[in-house]
């Protein structure tokens, strides 16, 4: 994947407001727990979520962030704790009565009913004049591009077609949260990326909060404005895509978002403004330009990703944050070479190297013997 | 050469198809002959007796075809006198109406009751389903008669029903239960409840239940969610139930002479009087025929329904 060139949308030119200290959350969600039976699907999340974020939950399946967006929609109770959206403490208010609305990853389309009955239900269910309701589902089926098909029943529409009158029918209420169900799950690639800037332009336009979840680390990461990473039900980071991404916090985030090179190493010297970590698979130590505040000799991984790492026939000048060894693999993809490398320690790493320049002549290929090499600001150590 | 050549390859085309057309055939034949056999030529004789007269002979009504072997002819014998008498009577048409209001408000009573279990099981676990099903199955393990008796001792005066309203101090009286319309209800609705459940549970147990979600994520309440959504869905089954009870029990003959009083009129039992009582095959013969006409109308109706709903 490539994540270089994405960022976090920010709608607003001043701060974020979720980088600022004094913000009011929209969404507090409070040292939660739920626990089917002996299984704990939930354990003790506390979150903030602001208003016009869309704030995504990444995680693997059975990660407890399906369970997570469920209470957040009325449709469990949590064990213990509490969810306050808008200043309103939700625990006794029913899915009904919520100022929130969920996009299903099934979409949940009403079969017996057209498009246009299955976007005006909700409304129905406010008592709106019939010509209100009339005139808003005409207008966020333009929005969707679905006015056409408006008197079809769901199992009349493509894939594609469904996921936007789900859509509509989650936004007609105009939801203070709108929550979203691996809303993407079940398109192909190109619809799916032309879904994604729908969204985006969807919440840049209506102000709405969003809450996302999804398995996908790409679409977290080009959609989100904070991904909360989940894992055995609990959130183990939370930050903003590129800071998953360069600064993961511990060794989960690392392997779970992105392809990532992990060497393990005891600190020997730990400064203000430098470290260093010595490490079996490598030529010399690992030398970091910032502190770690670790214990000496202390044990860590060191995080380093496929496209920070350099590859040449020839040594770097450098002794430390170096290693070398044979290419057991490579693949050619285009864009970029993704390569395969047996360390001198026999500890295999895997390098992406974006090919920028036509065949330069002789291209590395298998058997050759090559060295690594890395900037010091490259590695992020993982102490947990 | 090549002509014989492509005459080859169409002949085989061309068995081939006859081969693909005889195997529709042959699976389309095998209902068909079982229809042919098992209900059509079954009709046929039926109507065939109702157009005759009833007389003292074996078998007991006029032959339709006489042949006169002096002249070598035959003469066409047909009558629509059963059928003339069936209108003219009051009391046909009483039975007749008897018979669907009892079959109607049965069907009802019965749904009434189904939907609610259907639904329960449709959203238990795999394990109590197996269990639940299997215990709705579970009485026509023994005979249906028997069951039938059952009730008999249970709806009589010192029958378990009303000994237990006693000692609860409900009644002074026991109640007359048996014998009256009251019994019959009861017997039909239980009798036929399986044949209500078991569609409704098919239906129930195939809808998404993230679509009551979503009705009530829409701010739809429970009962409205229900109502919009879960009936009109289950609609399909809700009509294969209420066939499946209402058909047999308007014709329906044992429970009616079993629970019901002698004022219980219904039509099944008229047709057996008039057939083993009064040996009159031919107005019989016309009963069962008007009978037939008279359901048509509803599977027709509920059939065009069902159409809309899928």
């Amino acid at each position: 994947m490539s994540v270089s060139s994405v960022s976090p949308i920010v709608t607003t030119q001043t701060m974020p407001t979720w980088r600022q200290k004094d913000a009011e959350p929209f969404v507090r969600i409070e040292q939660i727990n739920k626990t089917f039976g002996d299984f704990t699907a939930v354990n003790n999340v506390s979150l903030d979520i602001y208003k016009n974020e869309l704030f995504c939950l990444l995680g693997g399946s059975g990660s407890g962030k399906s369970t997570l967006l469920r209470m957040l929609a009325g449709f469990e109770s949590p064990t213990s704790g509490s969810i306050i959206i808008d200043g309103v403490d939700m625990s006794n208010v029913p899915p009904w009565e919520r100022p929130v609305n969920m996009m299903f990853q099934s979409y949940a389309l009403f079969p017996h009913l057209t498009v246009e009955a299955n976007v005006a239900f909700g409304l129905k269910r406010e008592g709106l004049p019939s010509r209100e309701v009339k005139q808003r589902v005409a207008d966020i089926l333009e929005m969707v591009q679905m006015g056409h098909l408006a008197r079809r029943k769901p199992h009349m529409l493509s894939g594609g077609q469904r996921q936007r009158v789900a859509l509509a029918r989650s936004l007609v209420k105009r939801p203070k949260l709108l929550l979203l169900d691996e809303p993407l799950g079940a398109l192909d690639k190109k619809l799916r990326e032309e879904t994604q800037f729908e969204l985006m332009r969807l919440q840049d336009e209506l102000g709405i909060t969003f809450v996302v979840v999804t398995h996908d680390q790409e679409e977290a990461m080009t959609l989100a404005t904070r991904i909360g990473v989940m894992n055995n039900g609990e959130i183990v980071q939370t930050a903003e895509p590129h800071e998953v991404y360069e600064y993961p916090n511990n060794r989960f985030v690392a392997e779970f978002i992105g392809n990532v090179n992990l060497f393990r190493g005891t600190v020997v010297s730990d400064e203000r403004d430098s470290a260093a970590i010595q490490c079996d698979d490598t030529n010399g130590l690992i030398a970091l330009d910032h502190g770690i505040s670790c214990a000496p000799n202390q044990l860590v991984n060191v995080a380093i990703r496929p496209e920070k790492m350099r590859i040449a026939r020839e040594p770097s000048s450098a002794q430390n944050n170096s290693a070398e060894g044979v290419i057991t693999e490579v693949a050619y993809m285009g864009s970029q070479s993704i390569y395969k490398v047996r360390l001198l320690s026999g500890k295999e790493v895997r390098i992406t190297q974006p090919n920028s320049h036509r065949d330069t002549g002789e291209r590395l290929t298998w058997d050759d013997h090559v060295y690594l090499s890395w900037d010091a600001d490259s590695s992020v150590v993982l102490t947990s | 050469m090549i002509n014989a050549s492509t005459n080859t390859t169409q002949l085989t085309l061309l068995q081939r198809l006859q081969t693909i057309r005889l195997g529709r055939w042959f699976v389309i034949l095998m209902p068909m002959l079982w229809l042919a056999a098992f209900f059509f030529i079954p009709f046929l004789v039926v109507f065939k007796i109702s157009l005759s007269e009833a007389m003292i002979a074996v078998p007991p009504y006029s032959p339709l075809l006489e042949w006169d072997p002096n002249n070598a002819y035959a003469t066409l014998k047909v009558t629509f006198g059963n059928y003339l008498f069936l209108f003219e009577s009051r009391f046909y048409l009483d039975a007749y109406l008897s018979s669907l209001r009892i079959a109607a408000v049965s069907t009802f009573f019965t749904l009434i009751i189904g939907f609610p279990i259907a639904y329960l099981i449709a959203r238990s676990g795999s394990m109590a389903r197996t269990i639940l099903l299997s215990l709705v199955i579970l009485p026509f393990w023994t005979s249906f008669l028997l069951r039938v008796y059952a009730w008999m001792s249970l709806l009589k005066k010192n029958g378990l029903v009303n000994d237990t309203l006693m000692s609860l101090g409900l009644i002074d009286q026991p109640l007359q239960i048996l014998q009256t319309d009251v019994a019959v209800y009861i017997g039909i609705v239980y009798t036929y409840l399986p044949f209500m459940i078991l569609p409704l549970y098919t239906t129930l147990e195939k809808m998404d239940m993230s679509l009551i979600e979503a009705a009530k994520d829409l701010g739809a309440k429970p009962w409205r969610a229900f109502c919009s959504v879960t009936l009109p869905l289950a609609k399909p089954g809700i009509i294969a139930g209420c066939l499946l009870v209402f058909i047999p029990a308007v014709g329906e003959f044992v429970i009616p002479s079993l629970l019901g009083g002698s004022d219980t009129l219904m039509i099944g039992r008229v047709l057996w009087d008039e057939f083993f009582l009064n040996r009159d095959w031919p107005l019989a013969s016309a009963v069962a025929i008007i009978m037939l006409i008279v359901l048509v109308g509803p599977i027709m109706f509920m059939r065009n329904g069902n159409k809309e709903a899928l």
